[in-house]
């Protein structure tokens, strides 16, 4: 499989801090690629570069080469709003907009972009919030406002309003953390059946849902790229000591 | 003990006002505030022209401040450097501090002058509409509207730039990663997310407004008249007040003034409940949305 | 990812657009301080002097005098109302935030917001309805009732905020010390908060030094000396306002020069009051 996504280089700082180390990394298409690493290993910082979020933070700054399909998103003259329309995010903490109904949320990043009309909009919220296999919980109540559902549901809503942009990747930060157990087994199924249309990147510090869902590990500390392999393949052989001390628990 | 004593305070204030002012219910009832005369020698009274010119300008000024307000709090929520958020803000609530009475000094020997030579004249080529018509004099409602919209500004920003600060970032971010634009995040997810709380700022504002007194008194043209057009003069409750109740002389004349302050009393009273629970809703709703 | 297309260009063009309105806004709001500000600095100066310090004001149309009177009329009115104010104010707020818990405590708390919204003229006619009618005449107390009237509510509100912001800790130290709790309330918890509490002071008379709508009609005005409170009394603001609307150009400057010295006070009193707030949390 092609990569989809191939980093090079990539250094991040917050202010005079570093927080990543020169990542080299490829990230294969439609397949769902896991990030693990102890807390404050770079992980989040990571993706939240890929989708030129990090410098939105006041003092925050990269270098490096990432490359969508080829081509550098650092590149000068590249917008980052275009380019956040081809990379989906969810967060750690379910952030749906609570002066929008059900409905209005799942449109919300579509309507903007022009992909959609306005009479459209109940036609695309259907058909997201069946892909994100929320429908038959809230087909009823889709003019309930956004924040009304349970965290799982609220999680489940912010990735079908992800995937209404129609991006070609998903980015996710420790979607799961903050849900319990049936929602993360339902988000966790989510991705398994999103992978064969979309490029998934999975941050999670819960290794056995790494082990579970994603076909490729990377695993950071410090900042910086310790290994990246196949995930069965790091888990039962990893190569490097770090690799083994964490995900047999040893700390982090 | 002490703290009683506050409430004490505020039961002597609608004593005073509501007992003082019943000679001038009992002679002319609710009448009173439909009545367009206001004539001490005849000892005929009526509120409607103060009332108008309260609303009227207040209402005006807040329509002119609302725009500046709002562009200053996004100025300094989302556009300004970090080291440059202080100072602006520094700035602008000083322009909160200045007194009334500076303000009506500059009005009347700066601003009035000003727009009778330029502004006025300029849109007095509008006579068509209601609002341009009549000779510009410079002292009237619009000069009087633009003062207070100036002083007003202050409130409204200060109170919508704290309310916008405590938006989550993952809300913004939410909004960013989903491909809006840095503008599009304030209008589509920041200030809907505020907008309880900008209202309530807007509330209050226009309370202070309706109670601003020596700015107004000194370029409002001191005139009870009661037209929609800009340039003419007009009069509030306030400057009535002001310019007539130290020498204003028999039983009824005083009541009627008392009664006016009533009015005033009651309407800011409850314009500033109103905001101040917008204000505390939105306070509450921000920390229920934690999850 | 370099082009979007019209919608697109569309969008980031009013965003643009947006955001230098924004700045715009803020521009015009700054520069209006200065340009108000700065006029008044050139228009006052010219009329300050030691005469305006010292002399009192001469007849009608006759030039020159000053304004002395009504600058010592302003500084006792504005302390006998702190005097009334403040004692009562700071009381107030040591109930509600030491003992104040229960539907009474909320209920002064919510009367004193709703009395911090009361225009400043009607503070005026209530001290005019309970003051000077008794007296039978102006008065500078009338006037300094107004003005506590005022000061009352801000006095509250900034006083139980600081109070707030003492530690739990120091309060729990000093009472396992075996220190009562009236001790401790007026040892630890005010003597810790009196900085901020001045600074509050401060802004409370700063606020009230300019008004002077309660005072048109209540502690009215006088042309000589006057130190006795049950007398009408000469204050800065009443001045400019008499000066501002009369035809003289002499008394047009003097208005000008007043209120110099009136922005001067209060920027002086805002910016110590600023100052001195930043660096109690160094």
């Amino acid at each position: 499989m092609a990569d989809k996504i191939r980093v090079e280089a990539l250094s991040a700082w917050f202010g005079n801090n570093p927080a990543l180390h020169d990542i080299n990394i490829g990230i294969p298409e439609k397949s769902v690629t896991a990030i693990i690493g102890p807390s404050g290993c770079g992980k989040s910082t990571f993706i939240r570069c890929l989708n030129r979020l990090h410098e939105e933070v006041a003092g925050a700054s990269s270098r490096g080469i990432v490359l969508l399909d080829g081509e550098d998103i650092y590149a000068p003259g590249v917008d980052p709003v275009l380019l956040r329309r081809r990379m989906g995010m969810v967060f750690q903490k379910p952030n749906p907009f609570p002066t929008m109904s059900i409905m209005e949320n799942v449109a919300a990043g579509a309507l903007l972009n022009g992909r959609m009309k306005r009479s459209e909009v109940a036609e695309t919220a259907e058909k997201y919030l069946r892909l994100a296999a929320l429908w038959d919980e809230v087909k009823d109540k889709l003019h309930k406002p956004g924040v009304s559902l349970s965290g799982g549901q609220q999680q489940r809503l912010c990735i079908a309003r992800a995937l209404a942009v129609e991006p070609e990747v998903l980015l996710a930060d420790e979607p799961a953390s903050a849900l319990d157990p049936i929602s993360t087994a339902k988000v966790e199924d989510l991705f398994m059946e999103l992978k064969e249309r979309y490029t998934i990147v999975v941050v999670t510090h819960n290794m056995s849902q790494a082990a579970r869902i994603s076909d490729r590990t990377a695993f950071f500390l410090s900042g910086k790229l310790v290994e990246y392999d196949k995930t069965a393949d790091m888990f039962t052989n990893p190569s490097h000591k770090e690799t083994e001390d964490y995900v047999t628990g040893r700390f982090g | 003990m002490a703290a009683a004593s506050i409430l004490l305070v505020a039961a002597l204030v609608v004593y005073e006002l509501v007992s003082r002012s019943s000679p001038t219910f009992d002679a002319f009832g609710f009448a009173f505030l439909a009545g367009r005369r206001w004539d001490p020698v005849s000892e005929v009274y009526g509120a409607l022209p103060f009332i108008w010119g309260t609303f009227y300008t207040s209402v005006l000024a807040l329509l002119l401040a609302l725009p500046v307000s709002l562009g200053v709090a996004v100025f300094l929520t989302e556009l300004a450097p970090r080291w440059l958020k202080g100072p602006i803000g520094f700035l602008i609530e000083l322009l909160a501090a200045i007194p009334s009475l500076v303000y009506g000094l500059w009005g009347l020997f700066v601003l009035a002058p000003i727009m009778q030579a330029t502004v006025q004249p300029f849109l007095a080529k509008y006579d068509y509409l209601p609002f341009f018509t009549g000779y510009p004099l410079g002292l009237g409602i619009m000069t009087a509207s633009v003062i207070v919209a100036i002083m007003i500004i202050p409130t409204i920003s200060s109170i919508s730039r704290d309310v916008m600060y405590t938006v989550p970032e993952t809300q913004r971010e939410g909004g960013l990663a989903l491909g809006m634009t840095r503008w599009e995040v304030v209008s589509k997810v920041v200030i809907p997310y505020s907008r309880s709380g900008i209202l309530g700022s807007v509330i209050l504002g226009f309370g202070r407004a309706l109670g601003e007194t020596m700015a107004v008194t000194m370029v409002i043209g001191n005139t009870p008249k009661i037209s929609l057009s800009l340039f003419e003069p007009g009069y509030t409750i306030s400057s009535v007040l002001a310019n007539e109740f130290a020498e204003a002389v028999g039983k009824l004349h005083v009541s009627a003034l008392i009664e006016l302050g009533l009015i005033l009393f009651v309407i800011s009273i409850i314009m500033n409940s109103m905001a101040k629970l917008l204000l505390w809703r939105m306070n509450r709703y921000s920390a229920g949305t934690r999850l | 990812m370099k082009s979007g297309g019209l919608h697109y260009a569309r969008r980031r063009y009013t965003g643009h657009a947006m955001m230098a309105l924004s700045l715009l806004a803020a521009l015009a709001a700054v520069s209006l301080l200065f340009w108000i500000l700065g006029y008044v600095f050139i228009k006052g100066f010219a009329g300050i002097s030691l005469d305006f310090f010292t002399k009192l004001p001469t007849p009608v149309g006759v030039a020159g005098g000053g304004l002395a009177n009504a600058i010592a009329g302003s500084i006792i009115v504005v302390g006998m109302a702190g005097a009334m104010a403040v004692p009562v104010g700071v009381a107030t707020a040591v109930y509600l935030s030491e003992y104040g818990r229960g539907p009474f405590a909320s209920a002064v708390r919510f009367v004193s917001d709703v009395l911090s919204g009361v225009p400043a003229i009607v503070a005026g006619i209530v001290a005019y309805a309970v003051v000077v009618t008794a007296m039978g005449r102006f008065s500078a107390f009338s006037g300094s009732v107004s003005l506590a009237l005022l000061m009352l509510p801000i006095i509250i509100r900034s006083s139980e905020e600081m109070f707030q912001t003492v530690p739990d800790s120091l309060r729990e130290a000093s009472l396992a010390l075996g220190i009562p709790r009236w001790k401790t309330v007026l040892k630890v918890v005010v003597k810790t908060a009196s900085g901020g509490l001045v600074t509050g002071i401060m802004l409370a008379v700063a606020r009230v030094g300019g008004e002077a709508a309660p005072l048109l009609f209540t502690a009215f005005s006088n042309s000589f000396w006057s130190f006795r409170p049950d007398q009408p009394i000469a204050t800065l603001p009443v001045q400019i306002f008499n000066y501002a609307i009369s035809p003289y150009d002499d008394w047009h400057e003097k208005a000008w020069a007043a209120a110099l010295l009136l922005i001067f006070m209060v920027l002086i009193l805002n910016v110590a009051a600023k100052l001195y707030a930043r660096r109690r949390t160094h």
